[in-house]
């Protein structure tokens, strides 16, 4: 029965429809309909893409679920939707997410409720289209609309220096993204009117063409990804961000720029990337180690954690550049394990901030004492961040690394380091904040986690174990979708 | 050649003779029936836009081939028709507060109206210089109608010397094609110039002038600086008339001397240079200036000036493709400001005009709805999907790239870059910041219902853009 449904569809417009019926709910006075309607809808948007995974052919070629209709035919850019192992698992990341987030910001969020639900509603379906299109001109329209919405949450619910984050947040992104639409139209016009992502995949590029069209596709994803030196935008969106807004942006916003690659730059303009792969990796082995070391001297935890997810995301590009199948899937891996240790780390600091509205390390120890319940939450998830054996963590690392060594020692030892920076980083801060003597008084005060914490906590550890200890399923979707896009970015173009 | 046949023009013979009516009928009015001559109007703008859109189809001649009514014409007369009508609708309010509420108002909006319907059926060179005329004079007016405003008057002083000086080197410019020539039926022309009867010297000597006179009326860098005080010193009404509806007439104007008169051999790449230079230094004067300001009139005059910029790239691209992109632009961008004016006209009342940037402060907070148009509208303006600015821009930069200027495109990108920071400093105001004001906003249902309309325009377009696009491009095959 559900076959005949359009699945993409319905996980791109649900949230997106239950956003705008939230947001029509109004003013404050009618906030626990708002929060009631969102739960609801973001619910729904997660129950819709349950079916994609349920009828999901590991085993068959090419897109899935493919939506085919004509949108602006004066263009012939067409309303194409479709999807392959990597975008199926993005999705569900991307819908599992948003309900964690509509409960993370139950009872936190007090100003006008329904906009701040409807913009991660709105976001969560935009961010589904940019993972289901298969026509370039819809990828950016729904790449860019993510801006908008980020760049309120962002604006009107964060911290003191909101507007300075916002503002660097939506132009830093936009200048990335401006090059790319020029890319896009290039390419349009070089495959003779077609913007099918699919035709462009098959079409023949110079060499020349192909490194500037490759460069314009980094502008734009190595911003949001982000990659070493256009990171700086992140450390203040994610600190200045509310805690959802961190969250999002941690777990699924970075993952639209390793997507891109996967989706644009590799199958597009592979001999470009094959020959710029060097520079790739250089620029993601100095996020790995020097962003790792700059993660360590941080006083603020959002910030910590904001360095740590460029170091994490360092992984990802080389994953993606390294050309074999182990370490592409270790990327995609780490995306996903990334997006919930990441996720989950934003919403315990986001804990202990609703309490004690306070983000620094020293403003908090010996937290273990008055939190038990809530310190053995952080704990898991700290030591997922630093890639334990058993937590989803350790299982992109270890493949990447893995991938790293059949290409160059090097590589692989450099990246190596991160086990222990991201260790050293990420305990210590957990060592200063939970253990050692009650810091101060308003620590003594603290109250444990209470259901609707523990209701999306304990979500997360579930969905970090079950990664770390049995990846096998999500692997086994991912691979024929990396061996057929292994094999085509193999084959020249030139 | 029909020359008896006077239907091709007839939403222009209706309105002159409705504007003769309203100005006779208003002199009986009391000030308390003033709505009639008001509702009048509206059924003028109304009748000659079912006039233009029932004569859709084909290319029909009138009063010796002086007149053209072919689908680009009525199309726009159409887009003009419906602009100024909700100028009218968005304006009535504010206008009664001050006193602009006459029967002078109304006539003088419909001869402008009367001569933009005018300059974009024109087929002569005299008609076009009538129709321009005829609005810009109505215009000039029209700024200088609150009598007591001291800016308003300067306003108006500096757009009536600086129009007539653009109008005059369009005429030199005109006259030396003429001398070229020897004919000022544009098909004659075109026809001349084609055959290569005419001195290229010459021609060229003159196309100068009409670069510079249409730059003038465009408002494109270096001819721009009348634009900005007419902007900030008109009342708002008439700052969202002179904004909106004369820059449709403009491009066909633009369009019927540049492309069909001045298109052949030869010329076509000397204004296209021209025009390049034009753009490049409209969308970085426009835009980079935009940054500095604190009135929102002035702003949204600087960013008119980067929009013509960017509108035209279509033009410059020579081709029918860049032609239609470019009717698309100036149609959406169109539908775009009279949204903006609207909101700001809204905020204002009585005694009080909101006219600076810091009026928009917390408006989230006082009216959520109004906020979300007004986003709607900023993020057109800057070009970011999904609202309907987002295809304006693409199609001019795929038609500039599919001349293979690249360059170009690049550089237009760039300062849209620079243009979405003083947009975005709108939303910033709106939404981030907490109000100065807290005086409630008073709106009648009509603009209500008007203003939802228009930003919601903004987001449906966006989403499905494909059937305007495809009218601006039949529009302009079936016309050149």
């Amino acid at each position: 029965m559900l076959s005949g449904l359009p699945l993409l569809t319905l996980a791109i417009w649900v949230p997106i429809v239950a956003g705008a019926m939230v947001l029509a709910t109004g003013s404050d006075r009618s906030a626990p309909v708002a929060r009631w309607l969102a739960l609801l809808g973001s619910v729904a948007g997660f129950l819709v893409t349950l079916p994609l995974w349920a009828q999901f052919d590991p085993a068959a070629h090419g897109m899935q679920f493919q939506e085919l209709h004509a949108w602006i035919s004066r263009f012939h850019i067409n309303y194409h939707l479709g999807i392959d192992g990597v975008s199926l698992l993005l999705i569900l990341l991307n819908s599992f997410t948003t309900v964690l987030i509509v409960i993370a910001g139950w009872h936190v969020i007090e100003a006008r409720v329904s906009q701040y639900m409807a913009a991660f509603l709105v976001l969560s379906g935009v961010m589904n289209g940019v993972f289901a299109a298969l026509d370039g001109l819809l990828f950016y329209v729904f790449f860019e609309a993510t801006l908008i919405p980020m760049f309120i949450i962002i604006g009107v619910w964060g911290g003191p220096n909101r507007v300075y984050a916002a503002v660097k947040f939506f132009l830093y992104t936009l200048l990335g993204s401006l090059l790319t639409l020029i890319a896009l139209i290039y390419l349009y016009n070089a495959a003779d009117g077609s913007f099918a992502i699919l035709d462009w995949h098959k079409l023949k590029l110079g060499l020349s063409a192909q490194v500037l069209i490759f460069l314009a596709f980094l502008m734009a994803f190595a911003v949001k990804v982000p990659m070493w030196p256009v990171h700086t935008w992140l450390p203040d969106a994610h600190v200045e961000a509310p805690t959802g807004g961190s969250v999002v942006l941690a777990a699924i916003m970075l993952k639209l720029g390793g997507y891109g690659f996967i989706r644009l730059s590799l199958p597009i303009v592979p001999d470009a990337s094959h020959s710029l792969s060097g520079f790739i990796i250089a620029l993601s082995l100095i996020a790995v180690v020097y962003i790792g070391l700059v993660a360590l001297v941080q006083t603020d935890m959002k910030k910590l954690i904001a360095y740590s997810s460029i170091s994490h995301m360092g992984f990802v590009t080389m994953g993606l550049f390294l050309f074999n199948a182990i370490g592409f899937e270790g990327a995609v891996l780490q995306m996903i394990s990334h997006g919930f240790v990441s996720g989950a780390l934003f919403l315990c600091v986001g804990v202990l901030y609703d309490r004690l509205h306070s983000r620094l390390i020293a403003d908090y120890g010996g937290v273990v004492n008055t939190m038990p319940v809530f310190a053995a939450f952080f704990m898991l998830f700290a030591m997922a961040n630093s890639g334990l054996p058993g937590t989803s963590g350790f299982v992109g690392e270890f493949l990447v690394i893995l991938g790293a060594t059949q290409v160059s020692f090097w590589y692989a030892a450099l990246a190596a380091t991160t086990l222990m920076l991201g260790a050293a980083y990420t305990l210590w801060m957990y060592r200063r904040v939970v253990f050692g003597a009650i810091a101060n008084s308003k620590v003594a005060g603290l109250k444990d986690v209470n259901a609707r914490e523990i209701l999306f906590l304990s979500a997360l550890a579930l969905a970090v174990l079950a990664m770390g200890l049995w990846p096998y399923p999500m692997g086994e979707v991912l691979h024929t979708s990396v061996t057929d896009l292994l094999s085509h970015v193999a084959q020249s173009k030139l | 050649m029909d020359t008896l046949n006077l239907s091709p023009a007839a939403p222009e013979i209706l309105t002159l003779i409705m504007v003769c009516a309203i100005l006779i009928i208003d002199l009986f009015l009391d000030d308390s029936r003033r709505h009639v001559s008001f509702m009048l109007t509206l059924l003028t703008l109304f009748i000659a836009a079912l006039l233009a859109a029932v004569g859709g189809s084909g290319v029909h001649h009138a009063f010796n081939g002086m007149f053209v009514a072919d689908p680009m014409a009525q199309s726009l007369k159409v887009f003009i028709c419906i602009s100024v009508g909700a100028m009218l609708v968005y304006s009535r309010e504010y206008a009664r507060l001050r006193g602009l509420f006459r029967g002078e108002f109304f006539v003088l909006t419909l001869f402008a109206t009367l001569g933009m319907m005018v300059m974009v059926s024109a087929s002569h060179f005299l008609t076009l210089y009538l129709g321009l005329e005829l609005m810009s004079l109505s215009l000039y007016s029209m700024v200088a109608l609150s009598r007591d405003s001291a800016p308003a008057t300067e306003a108006a002083m500096k757009y009536f010397v600086l129009g007539a000086l653009a109008s005059g080197m369009l005429l030199y410019g005109l006259s030396m094609v003429y001398g070229a020539t020897g004919s000022l039926q544009i098909a004659d022309v075109a026809a001349k110039i084609a055959a290569h009867h005419a001195n290229q010297t010459l021609l060229v000597f003159g196309l100068v002038f009409v670069v510079a006179g249409l730059g003038f009326k465009l408002g494109a860098v270096p001819f721009h600086m009348w634009l900005p005080d007419v902007y900030h010193g008109a009342p708002t009404a008439v700052t969202l008339l002179i904004g909106s509806a004369p820059e449709l007439a403009t491009f066909a104007f633009v369009l019927r001397i540049l492309v069909v008169a001045l298109g052949g051999q030869g010329l076509l790449v000397e204004w296209q240079q021209m025009l390049i230079l034009l753009a490049v230094l409209s969308m970085a004067v426009g835009n980079v200036t935009a940054i500095a300001q604190t009135n929102i009139k002035r702003m949204l005059a600087y960013s008119t000036i980067s929009h013509m910029g960017f509108m035209l790239l279509g033009i410059l691209s020579g081709s029918v493709n860049g032609y239609g992109a470019a009717m698309f632009y100036i149609v959406t961008y169109v539908l775009t400001v009279a949204g903006a004016f609207a909101v700001i006209m809204l905020l204002s009342r009585e005694g009080f005009e909101a006219e600076q940037l810091d009026d928009f402060k917390g408006l989230n907070q006082r009216s959520p709805w109004y906020a979300f148009m007004m986003l709607l509208i900023m993020f057109s303006l800057a070009g970011i999907p999904p609202a309907v600015g987002f295809y304006a821009k693409l199609t001019v930069f795929q038609a500039v790239i599919d001349k293979g200027m690249i360059w170009l495109a690049v550089v237009a990108v760039l300062f849209s870059l620079v243009g979405a920071f003083y947009y975005l400093r709108v939303v910033k105001l709106m939404y981030f910041d907490a109000p100065q004001d807290s005086a409630p906003l008073h709106s009648t249902a009509d603009v209500r219902a008007l203003i939802s309309a228009n930003g919601l325009a903004i987001l449906v377009l966006g989403l499905l853009p494909g059937g305007l696009m495809e009218l601006c491009q039949r529009a302009i095959q079936a016309s050149l």
